[in-house]
């Protein structure tokens, strides 16, 4: 954290809970009797309440999603280069939410809150959470905010698939989605990923199945190996060719199974610094609700039918180097929403990052980003 | 507004459904939108036209017609498909005429003519390749890599069974002129086409 904030940051910021007492009945037939979120809020809802936008983070995000903590954090929320004042989410325009997902492990009611049955860890007893469940969540968070509408909602990635929802589940709560680097459904190939990751932290000795809270034990090295291989997805092979190449940490080679070129390096620490702060029952259920999303599956596979019952405006973009999820898969939901005759907008966005590219604001990205959200806020007076 | 885009206006019905092949920044398909309650979408590779485009509300689709043609579409799913001054810059005119025909009941069409008596003139009396105001290129970096006259647009159209609805004529500076109308091929600028499929009988 620098010695003073950055004229464009939203500033320090605290994040509130809210909590929900009555039952939330979720897809997979389950029910919450009752839940908490944390939020956190950025810039003014404005009289009319029109002015408001959603945040729906990924796989491992949260609600910080802008601004600091403290004057001692060292980084800014995770989305800081798109939301804040005279960003493409302009604060000064826009009353922005962004809540952690139920299920999630920053706060929000998911497998480490207490179970009220058991007065235990929920733990794997948390039930599978799905896209549409988080949906409704943020839903009853909109009702207690006093939104009936939004603005926008807008994600990139999984939460992009959940503005996606929204246009579907709430059809006249929204006036625009916005879908960055997101995909209508995950290939095989994304599910054969998310499974590596699952199982190096189901074989995971230390996790018990699940109730390693019960052993005193956190499956580290499960987490670590599953963040490990999930960040090789989020990044390009050019992009981690430029930062790493074949770069060894020392001189030479050791002809030995440890640490010698850099990139091993950068993802044992990437690896493990998220085996401290994330949980292994939440990110198997994060990645599930990945597996699961398929809004075209009850209309026999066709999205354009899903999305005869939206109404919003769409805005739709890709990178180049994504593959993770790939322009095609962007294209995939154009195409369905230019068949069921929505209003759509879309662009390919150059940029070397492969998926990571939707949190970092280059030119470009930054111009049809901002271009959008400025007429959004024009057209609801904000 | 451009005379070009004042008559294509007028060939739009309240409420149609339109489809842009190279929409620019948009101008027209605002204005279709606010004055015919139009619906639909532009294409565009132009990435400063595109950001234009989403600043505007109009709907922009970034799609390359050389390279990702017109597949994504379905048949008969606009009611207009327009082009304006980009027929002489894609690679096949031939068959972006037929995906036009294919996903409209409808095209418009405007390109510049060659055959235009200044471009005639330059070229014989220079023996250089012509410029002017509808075709302020170099022969090395112009886009317009599909030149035609009327009359080669004509032939074409007659080749593929599509009928002529209207032909209306204008000047460089896409202004109306008697002169034009009466010597289109050796007089006219630009000309804007309105076609339709012949129904097989």
């Amino acid at each position: 954290m620098p010695d003073s904030l950055p004229a464009d940051s939203v500033g320090i910021v605290t994040p509130q809970t809210y909590r929900f007492e009555t039952p939330l009945k979720l897809a997979c037939g389950q029910s919450l009797e009752r839940h908490d979120l944390v939020v956190e809020t950025y810039g003014e809802l404005n009289a009319d309440r029109s002015n408001a936008v959603l945040i729906c983070h990924a796989l491992s995000g949260h609600h910080h999603a802008a601004g600091y903590h403290s004057m001692d954090e060292r980084k800014p929320g995770w989305w800081d280069a798109c939301i804040g004042p005279g960003k493409p989410v302009d604060t000064n325009r826009f009353f922005v939410v962004c809540p952690n997902n139920l299920g999630g492990c920053h706060g929000s009611t998911g497998p480490n809150s207490i179970n009220p049955e058991t007065g235990k860890h929920y733990g794997p007893d948390f039930p599978v959470v799905t896209v549409g469940d988080w949906v409704k969540s943020q839903a009853l968070l909109a009702d207690r905010l006093g939104i009936d509408c939004w603005a926008a909602v807008v994600g990139g990635s999984l939460g992009g698939m959940q503005a996606l929802q929204w246009s579907l589940d709430y059809p006249d709560r929204l006036r625009h989605a916005v879908a960055i680097a997101s995909s209508p459904r995950l290939t095989a190939q994304n599910i054969a990923f998310n499974e590596v990751a699952r199982q190096a932290i189901i074989s995971d000795r230390e996790f018990h199945g699940g109730r390693y809270d019960d052993h005193d034990t956190v499956p580290r090295r499960g987490l670590m190996l599953a963040r490990m291989v999930g960040h090789i997805t989020y990044l390009s092979d050019a992009a981690m060719g430029e930062k790493f190449g074949r770069e060894l940490r020392d001189q030479a080679y050791k002809f030995g199974y440890g640490v010698e070129f850099q990139v091993e390096s950068y993802l044992r620490y990437q690896g493990e610094r998220f085996s401290e702060t994330f949980d292994a029952n939440t990110y198997l259920l994060m990645t599930r609700a990945l597996d699961y999303f398929d809004p075209a599956y009850e209309f026999n596979g066709d999205l354009s039918k899903a999305l005869a019952q939206a109404t919003c405006e769409y805005l739709v973009l890709s990178f180049s180097t994504d593959w993770r999820f790939t322009p095609a898969r962007s294209e995939e939901m154009v195409n369905a929403m230019i068949a069921a005759r929505r209003k759509v907008s879309y662009a390919e966005i150059d940029a070397p990052w492969g998926h990571d590219a939707f949190l970092i604001p280059t030119p470009r990205y930054n111009a049809i980003f901002s271009a959008y959200m400025d007429r959004v806020a024009r057209e609801v007076g904000a | 507004m451009r005379a070009d885009l004042q008559i294509i206006q007028q060939w739009v019905e309240p409420g149609h459904h339109v489809l842009d092949l190279g929409c620019g920044d948009g101008t027209l398909l605002d204005f279709l939108q606010r004055e015919r309650n139009a619906t639909g979408f532009g294409l565009e590779i132009n990435p400063e036209h595109i950001t234009t485009c989403m600043g505007r509300g109009v709907s922009v689709i970034e799609q390359n017609l050389d390279t990702q043609g017109l597949e994504n579409f379905e048949d008969n799913s606009f009611d207009i498909v327009l082009m304006t001054q980009a027929l002489q810059a894609v690679r096949r005119p031939d068959q972006v005429l037929d995906e036009m025909l294919r996903l409209g009941n409808e095209g418009i069409v405007t390109f510049p003519n060659f055959a235009h008596w200044r471009l005639r003139w330059g070229l014989a009396l220079s023996g250089r390749m012509p410029e002017s105001e509808a075709l302020p290129y170099k022969w090395y970096n112009t886009p317009n890599i599909r030149l035609c006259t009327f009359h080669d647009f004509e032939a074409l159209c007659r080749q593929k069974g599509i009928r002529i609805k209207s032909r209306r004529v204008v000047d460089g500076q896409h202004q109306d002129s008697w002169l034009a109308r009466l010597w289109p091929n050796l007089l006219g600028e630009i000309a804007v086409y309105r076609i339709t499929q012949e129904k097989a009988s």
